[in-house]
């Protein structure tokens, strides 16, 4: 199924500033609520959320773009269903990974097209030593292990112990609702 | 599913354009006219192919919280847990893992202080400790996935 042409080329070194928060105002906010389920799939997807928010579409339009461009809507497009496309094992790898080259390490692994998410997150010690996450998604574990071992094999010297931990159940699925 | 679909769900994870006939300007790409374009996602949304459509938003950057928390929990309490944990409104995703930490949820509040408040709450209600995870870096490069 997966092909090698037409690689969407990764775009590097994104990685969020913190500290900058967008203030979205009241008719922001419509706009958020109004599509954060998603886009209408019709001819004029924005002037028909702009009808039913009874705004002008160019307005509409302008807000969304700024949003886009202050890192409030990360990207629009599809978001795909790995489970019905035959992506069944869901393997979260967790790293312990030298704290001094986590971010260098982090970055080269986010890289990865098989590793969908990659954070680094606090340990807590003693019970939870893993401080680098990094989602991975196959076909059955096999798959999963081996791409798990190619990351294993990158974080070389740094990486001290590291474990998958495959999903079993769907406990609950809803969007974030953000407003 | 053939190949136009799979060129679609690769190609349009990203770079939706914002404006009035969006669907036509993608379509070419893809060899085909406004039209099938949006018949064909449709199609995938119907069939669960595609699970959204439409701008992923920055909860962080909007001024909420948003969390990564996991539980370690006896076979026994596992469905009495669940049950407490997907009552919150805040509590997005959960999911069944195979370890000893069993339960792992995203928080998504309003405000980030509100991830404490929800925490603690669910601590007290379930008897376990909630190991609260938040990112402290992302590893970002756009998504890829590939069909």
């Amino acid at each position: 199924m997966a092909s090698a042409s037409a690689k969407p080329v990764p775009r590097l070194d994104i990685v969020m500033s913190e500290a900058t928060v967008y203030r979205p105002d009241e008719k922001d906010l419509l706009i958020i609520e109004a599509t954060q389920g998603g886009l209408p799939v019709s001819p004029t997807p924005y002037h028909d959320i702009a009808e039913a928010l009874d705004m002008d579409p160019e307005d509409v339009m302008q807000r969304v773009r700024t949003m886009q461009e202050h890192g409030v809507i990360r990207r629009i497009g599809i978001v795909p269903n790995h489970y019905k496309l035959g992506y069944t094992a869901n393997g979260m790898s967790v790293w312990d990974v030298d704290d001094r080259h986590i971010r260098e390490l982090g970055r080269k692994i986010g890289r990865l097209d098989f590793v969908s998410h990659c954070y680094h997150r606090p340990r807590h010690l003693p019970e939870w030593p893993y401080n680098l996450f990094a989602m991975v998604h196959g076909r059955n574990r096999d798959e999963v292990f081996s791409k798990v071992k190619t990351i294993a094999d990158m974080l070389g010297d740094a990486r001290r112990e590291y474990q998958v931990l495959f999903s079993t159940e769907i406990l609950k699925k809803t969007g974030l609702r953000l407003s | 599913m053939d190949s136009v679909d799979r060129d679609i769900i690769n190609g349009l994870q990203g770079g939706f354009p914002v404006c009035e006939h969006p669907f036509r300007e993608t379509a070419a790409r893809f060899g085909i006219e406004e039209a099938e374009l949006i018949s064909r996602i449709q199609q995938l949304q119907q069939e669960g192919f595609i699970s959204r459509f439409g701008p992923m938003y920055h909860a962080e950057r909007l001024g909420g919280g948003l969390t990564l928390a996991a539980m370690a929990i006896a076979e026994r309490d596992f469905g009495r847990v669940t049950r407490i944990v997907n009552a919150y409104p805040e509590v997005a995703h959960n999911y069944r893992r195979e370890h000893e930490f069993n339960m792992w949820f995203v928080l998504a509040t309003e405000s980030p202080a509100r991830i404490d408040s929800v925490i603690r709450e669910i601590e007290r209600q379930t008897g376990y400790l909630v190991y609260n995870m938040p990112k402290l870096e992302e590893f970002f490069i756009g998504l890829k996935f590939e069909v």
